[in-house]
């Protein structure tokens, strides 16, 4: 049963373990205040926000988001809070809208954990406020009630948290956007943003919204300019940018980290002049960039954004005509003259007749669009460096240990029902941003007779083709892969990573072992982290690894006491800022009994299939893509070869 | 050569030499008039939005406008919200690019409108006008000046329908009220 609340209602709450959702329609950041009896918010650290998420009881999210799923557990507030207010907030300085009444309506509601309703609030009537008090939670006698608020504020997070007596609360909300800025510095690598072909310079690249689920890409931020290969030690937005130690032996880079070559970069190629009327010959590397390398990338996500326009304009199409049709063939029913004679039949056959037409037209354009893009496609596949490669490219059989970081790393293959025979590399920009999650739950599979422990099996197979490739397209010696693997079920997928003596140290296995890899890891972030918010990069101990570190877990969480599971989620907040990356292969079923505990987690990781699947959405138009995990063809030895180049050049390194 | 033209004029976007234009740009411009009297120079900022409204059968199925600067085929780009005006200096400020041979198929008409977004009239704009540029050649086709400006705060500029295999433009300069193209739809209706 679920009461529609309005503005000043409230309701009695039968549990004290609840969640609170929100959806906004664009990314808001959500956060809470507590109040002891008398109304009183205590201080900064009685706020819940998306730099300090977590206060006893309660969690909020870490990034802005369109939808949040906050936890609470009232019996565990402290007893001098009588009221906690939830709130909502349009994050600044993120090119978004900065007003509720530039997005729709906002919408909360407070569930049960088994996700049953208990009161929805639709907050109207919003214009200019950019912050709202969306829902309080208040003690009345020994039980908890819930009231909707809807209180807006002008003046935004400042105004709102001086409203509660916040004497820091200008402060404070800085802060605060400050880490929403940050989260969100912290999502997928950004597509570049496109020129149009005139000579005037885009004012406002931001891409429409935000869609789908785990495929949503922020704006870029400045523009498109020299790859920026950061190092895994600069925290964005705070301190200056540390060098890492220099590795003995290694030469100094006297060269400006934020000023681009000097050089003006070669021009990029261009097609010959076609034959009038026929379309331009596509041509490999034929977009914007300071590299081939750069070049290629932008034009991989040309084709992207081109492939999902082009589907968008035909699926219009298709749905007007289908509209139209039936609009027509409604008024022909109705009209009794068609009754009589033939008239009927006529109009029935215009409609079908001018369906077709229409259908027909979009089809040919879509057609047209496909075999340039078909074209295009083939000659840039064969001239992709070996990290945007697929496994069956010729440029993986002569394969170098390189000797820089690649900007991208290619993750599988995206395609849409419209063009099966079309595939676009899927690229994420390197270094990592955030972890990943090999999914092998039955979840997101339609395919019914996919068995369980052979997706299990597919799934470690594929974890273990992505971390070869990282692996292979780093330095050497400049990435490091960990295995959790407790119940050693999952050998036969690793033996590439064992045989090949690229692992530091055989998969861990047992509570014992699960342990030791994160309490090892933990530490290392731990350590970093110190540093680099100290400014003191060279105290680092000299033994320390300064590469960048993968840890694969496969089975989680079997072997994982809550000591281990705290550990990994430490690791999964903290550790891809300082270059620590998980790479999670589970079923999100297996972990239900830890509740919405891991849901932080499972989000903050991009989520991949190891079978094709349809869960990632573009950031244009949100189309629902197939993804398609990258296939090692059957039989061949390329992994193999490649990983002992990998090994025998860290050996080399080493000594 | 420019044609600068008149409210109803209508004119083919058929190139002279047979060709058809794949790209044209509708662009805008504008400064805001002096106030007269004491701190007359004090302009005041004014905010002048351009969008595009795109119908299939006298349906809008898709928008562009400073929300939402693609149309969702891509076809349509709008080039980002000017908040002030002036400063192209006779340029556009805000131009919308249309690209017609990627405009999908059941899209028939594109209205080019242009709002007042901080609600000042066309009395306060000066030098404002809405201009129709080949992409390709850069050459401007078409002109029309925003002159006289009256008591409203909106105006339908133009508006792009196919005609034949090609694309014809019309020039409407209706006056309307309101903020946003939302608030025009009843005025655009009718030109449909």
């Amino acid at each position: 049963m679920t009461a529609e609340l309005v503005r000043g209602q409230n309701h009695p709450l039968p549990e004290a373990r609840l969640e609170i959702r929100v959806s906004a329609g664009k990314p808001v950041l959500a956060g809470a205040t507590l109040s002891d009896a008398q109304g009183k918010v205590r201080g900064a650290e009685w706020v819940a926000h998306p730099g300090a998420p977590t206060l006893p009881g309660l969690e909020v999210s870490k990034q802005a988001a369109a939808d949040h799923r906050l936890a609470f557990d009232l019996d565990a507030l402290p007893e001098s809070v009588h009221r906690v207010d939830v709130l909502l907030a349009l994050p600044t300085g993120t090119g978004g809208p900065v007003r509720f009444g530039a997005v729709a309506a906002p919408f909360v509601a407070v569930t049960g954990l088994d996700g049953s309703e208990v009161a929805s609030y639709t907050i109207t009537g919003l214009d200019s406020e950019s912050a709202v008090i969306a829902l309080e939670l208040y003690r009345r006698q020994d039980s908890w009630k819930v009231r909707a608020v809807g209180q807006g504020y002008a003046g935004g997070l400042a105004a709102l948290l001086a409203d509660q007596g916040l004497a820091e609360a200008a402060q404070l909300a800085t802060g605060i956007n400050d880490a929403v800025v940050q989260g969100l510095s912290r999502s997928v690598a950004p597509p570049p943003p496109r020129l149009p072909e005139g000579d005037r310079a885009l004012q406002t690249p931001a891409p429409a919204g935000s869609q789908g689920a785990s495929g949503t890409v922020p704006p870029q931020q400045g523009a498109p300019g020299a790859p920026q290969h950061e190092s895994p030690y600069d925290v964005t937005g705070e301190a200056s940018p540390v060098a890492p130690p220099a590795a003995p032996g290694a030469s100094i880079n006297y060269t400006h980290p934020g000023r681009a070559a000097g050089a003006p970069p070669p021009p990029a190629p261009t097609a010959p002049p076609s034959d009038p009327g026929q379309p331009a010959q596509p041509v490999a590397g034929a977009a914007t960039g300071w590299s081939m390398e750069e070049r290629l990338y932008n034009q991989v996500w040309g084709m992207f954004e081109d492939l999902a326009r082009t589907v968008a304009a035909y699926r219009s199409a298709v749905d007007f005509a289908d509209s139209r049709m039936e609009q027509e063939l409604d008024k022909a029913l109705s009209d009794p003259r068609s009754r009589i004679g033939g008239q009927g039949h006529v109009a029935r056959e215009a409609a079908q007749t001018k369906h077709t037409e229409l259908v027909g037209q979009a089809r040919a354009a879509l057609d047209r669009d496909l075999t340039q893009l078909i074209a295009e496609s083939d000659v840039v596949e064969p001239a992709l460096p070996a990290a945007f490669a697929r496994w069956d490219n010729p440029v993986w059989h002569g394969y170098r240990v390189p000797m820089e970081i690649p900007m991208a790393l290619r993750l599988g293959d995206l395609h849409l029902p419209e063009s099966e025979n079309l595939r676009i590399p899927m690229l994420i920009r390197l270094p990592l941003e955030r972890g990943l999650w090999i999914d092998s739950g039955r979840s997101g599979h339609h395919d019914e007779l996919v068995d369980q422990d052979e997706l299990r099996r597919l799934a470690m197979d594929v974890a273990v083709a992505h971390a070869a490739r990282l692996l292979a397209v780093y330095p050497a010696g400049e990435f490091v892969v960990h295995v959790i693997d407790p119940a050693g079920s999952a050998a036969r997928s690793l033996t590439p990573l064992v045989r090949s003596g690229v692992l530091p140290a055989p998969p861990a296995v047992g509570p014992a072992g699960v342990a030791d890899v994160l309490t090892r890891l933990t530490e290392r972030v731990d350590l970093v982290q110190m540093a680099v918010r100290g400014g003191v990069a060279d105290a680092l101990p000299p033994g320390l690894d300064t590469a960048e570190q993968l840890l694969i877990v496969n089975d989680f969480p079997h072997g994982f006491d809550d000591r281990a599971v705290t550990r990994l989620r430490y690791l999964a907040d903290e550790g891809p800022s300082v270059g620590v990356h998980l790479m999670m292969v589970a079923d999100r079923e297996d972990a239900a009994a830890y509740g919405p505990l891991l849901d932080p987690l499972w989000r903050s990781l991009l989520r991949l299939s190891p079978v094709p699947d349809d869960h990632l959405a573009d950031p244009w138009v949100g189309h629902a893509w197939t993804y398609e995990p990258p296939r090692v063809p059957r039989g061949s030895q390329v992994l193999d070869q490649v990983l002992d180049q990998v090994a025998e050049a860290r050996r080399t390194w080493d000594r | 050569m420019t044609v600068n033209l008149t409210k109803g004029q209508a004119i083919s976007l058929q190139k002279n030499d047979g060709g058809t234009l794949t790209a044209v740009r509708m662009g805008l411009g504008w400064q805001a008039a002096p106030r007269r009297g004491l701190f007359g120079s004090r302009t005041r900022e004014i905010d002048l939005d351009a969008s595009a409204v795109l119908f299939a059968d006298k349906r809008p199925v898709d928008v562009v406008f400073f929300q939402h600067l693609v149309s969702d085929d891509g076809s349509v780009r709008h080039t980002g919200d000017n908040l002030v005006g002036g400063v192209g200096q006779g340029g556009d400020d805000e131009a919308i690019l249309v690209d017609l041979a990627r405009v999908p198929v059941h899209i028939d008409q594109i209205v080019f409108t242009v709002n007042s977004f901080t609600g000042q009239t066309f009395q306060e704009v000066q030098n404002a006008f809405c201009r129709l540029v080949d992409e390709s050649s850069g050459q401007e086709l078409a002109r029309y000046t925003l002159a006289g400006g009256g008591a409203y705060t909106a105006q339908i500029m133009a508006k792009v329908h196919r005609a034949g295999a090609g694309w014809t433009m019309t020039a409407l300069g209706t006056p309307a009220n309101g903020r946003t193209f939302q608030d025009l739809m009843p005025s655009i209706v009718p030109h449909l």
